[in-house]
């Protein structure tokens, strides 16, 4: 079975392109960035601020047990047509990362499915290195059983 | 090499972990990932050791100092080291994509 989820990451490049096609109609598809619930929901954060229109904001911070702040992000909004397109920054509050550019595309492949093509600019070839590497890196830690299975790839 | 050790054994290790978590990130001198841990530099320095003989990391000489860096090379592809990425965003978007057939289904 081919991937649902597919990255394209060309070496010496500056951006990501994340493409996915998705078990839902378009309509769907866009509501589930364009409602502040709904994106709390899959994102698992709490949602502070979201003004869907050029110039607005967006804001989310997620808190562990404690209520210690674990991740924080923000961004503004530049482009917004409902089922067809999102233009916006992001940027992770007190990340190593700078400011990241987002083209969000979303498409209808018939009735029931649908397709976003997300592309993200970085400032440079090694951030946008270092942002293709923290999953791995996280993953020594959370999962280090997948890098195992990998290595052991490797290693044959 | 004769003896090599094993990576399993390597990455088995909470802290050679940490030490991989680091230097992924940035390439960083022995002195600098030491300071990140509560242990003698001696300690953190036979973990570094391990993970350079299995060739997980990379020592790079930059004037007096050496660098240690992660080895990506280590990689076969560019596919194998990116594909923790590409299964963050999956596990991201199957839950959009749950959250959303719920969505419709209460409608």
């Amino acid at each position: 079975m081919e991937r649902k989820t597919q990255i394209h990451a060309e070496e010496g490049k500056q951006d990501i392109m994340i493409t996915r096609e998705f078990d839902l109609p378009l309509e769907l598809l866009f509501k589930a960035y364009a409602e502040p619930e709904l994106v709390a929901q899959w994102m698992g954060t709490q949602v502070l601020a979201m003004n869907n229109a050029p110039q607005g904001n967006y804001r989310f911070e997620t808190k562990d047990k404690e209520g210690k702040v674990v991740f924080a992000a923000n961004g503004t909004v530049h482009t917004f047509i409902p089922n067809q397109k999102i233009i916006r920054t992001f940027e992770m509050e007190n990340g190593p990362f700078e400011v990241q550019l987002e083209y969000l595309e979303f498409e209808a492949l018939d009735e029931e499915t649908s397709k976003l093509t997300m592309q993200t600019i970085f400032r440079s070839v090694a951030l946008r290195d270092q942002q293709l590497k923290m999953p791995f890196a996280q993953g020594l830690n959370w999962a280090h059983n997948r890098l195992e299975e990998i290595l052991h790839q490797l290693t044959k | 090499m004769e003896l090599r050790r094993d990576v399993f054994q390597a990455i088995a290790d909470p802290t050679r972990r940490a030490i991989l978590t680091l230097v992924a990130l940035q390439a960083m001198t022995p002195g600098a990932i030491a300071e990140e841990f509560n242990a003698t530099r001696q300690t953190i320095s036979r973990h570094i050791q391990v993970l350079t003989e299995c060739e997980l990391l990379r020592q790079e000489q930059n004037g007096r100092e050496i660098y240690y860096h992660l080895n990506a090379q280590n990689m076969k592809t560019i596919a194998d080291f990116i594909e923790p990425f590409r299964a963050f965003w999956d596990d991201r978007f199957n839950k959009l994509e749950a959250v959303m057939k719920n969505y419709k289904n209460k409608k």
